[in-house]
């Protein structure tokens, strides 16, 4: 009869010990340019910075919508294809349904004290997290650095954003 | 560090290291939170924040989000990051005697 043995794991306990370990740093991809698809990168990013943890967020695709100056003040929440709104889609795609729903969830996240895009992303770089934009999407939208806020600390590309990321959480949103 | 620091004392904290019992807070045991959180000696400008955090926490029952903090207090989000480096809103509430905050702004 052969009795099979398996050879412990030498660095079982250093691995437990690394899983305990809290989080240093994360990096926080925004590729969603709803109001609904920033707000949990931005809320993310925040939270990192108020518990010691350093942030960097990468805003990319129409994430990128949440820095640029002309578009950063007037994003939306979509009223159509999203069964979580609890509203049928020909009533969803009726004028001002959009409008209608992101004036009432703004007045809920002011109420929670949740600030409006510009002064969320003025106070999350603030903390000291960095904010950048994609380069492939920003050449893709035919932009350049004077459309962004002020609080883009460059245009940078996704091997770049990994070269930034090390040993930090990636997160996408 | 002040003298009294100095003698032996026995402080509960609850189970997030926060201080258990509000009433047990002296200015001094602000000072030996600051130090063991790695803040420092406390400046006027803590002070501030810590004074304006109490108020705050003795009118709503739970400390102030820092939008709230530093639209009302007179501390910008940067002083405050450099006041209470890694973690403000824990570190301030921690040194000001009251529980974790409960927000997450």
């Amino acid at each position: 009869m052969t009795q099979f043995i398996m050879k412990e794991k030498e660095d079982a306990k250093e691995e437990n010990r690394s899983l305990n370990e809290p989080i240093k740093k994360v990096s926080i991809i925004i590729s969603k340019g709803s109001l609904d698809g920033v707000y949990p990168g931005l809320i993310m990013g925040n939270g990192a910075r108020m518990e010691g943890i350093d942030a960097t967020l990468f805003f990319t695709f129409f994430g990128l919508e949440a820095i640029i100056n002309k578009k950063m003040d007037t994003l939306k929440v979509p009223t159509v294809g999203n069964p979580a709104m609890h509203i049928p889609t020909m009533l969803g795609g009726l004028p001002g349904m959009s409008s209608f729903a992101t004036k009432k969830m703004k007045a809920e996240m002011e109420k929670l004290d949740i600030p409006p895009v510009r002064e969320f992303i003025e106070m999350i770089h603030d903390t000291g997290a960095d904010i950048y934009a994609c380069k492939a999407t920003v050449d893709m939208f035919h932009l350049n650095e004077s459309d962004f806020c002020e609080q883009v600390d460059g245009i940078i590309t996704v091997g770049e954003f990994y070269e930034k990321s090390a040993g930090a959480e990636i997160i996408f949103t | 560090m002040s003298s009294e620091s100095k003698q032996e004392k026995i402080v509960e904290l609850d189970e997030d290291g926060h201080l258990a019992n509000r009433d047990e807070w002296t200015k001094d045991l602000a000072q030996d939170f600051a130090n063991l959180e790695e803040v420092g000696e406390l400046t006027d400008r803590h002070w501030d924040v810590i004074n304006y955090i109490r108020d705050e926490y003795d009118k709503k029952g739970d400390a102030p989000s820092i939008r709230k903090l530093t639209k009302e207090s007179g501390v910008s989000t940067k002083e405050l990051y450099k006041l209470f480096p890694k973690g403000p809103a824990k570190k301030a509430a921690k040194i000001a005697g009251l529980p974790k905050p409960k927000g997450c702004i």
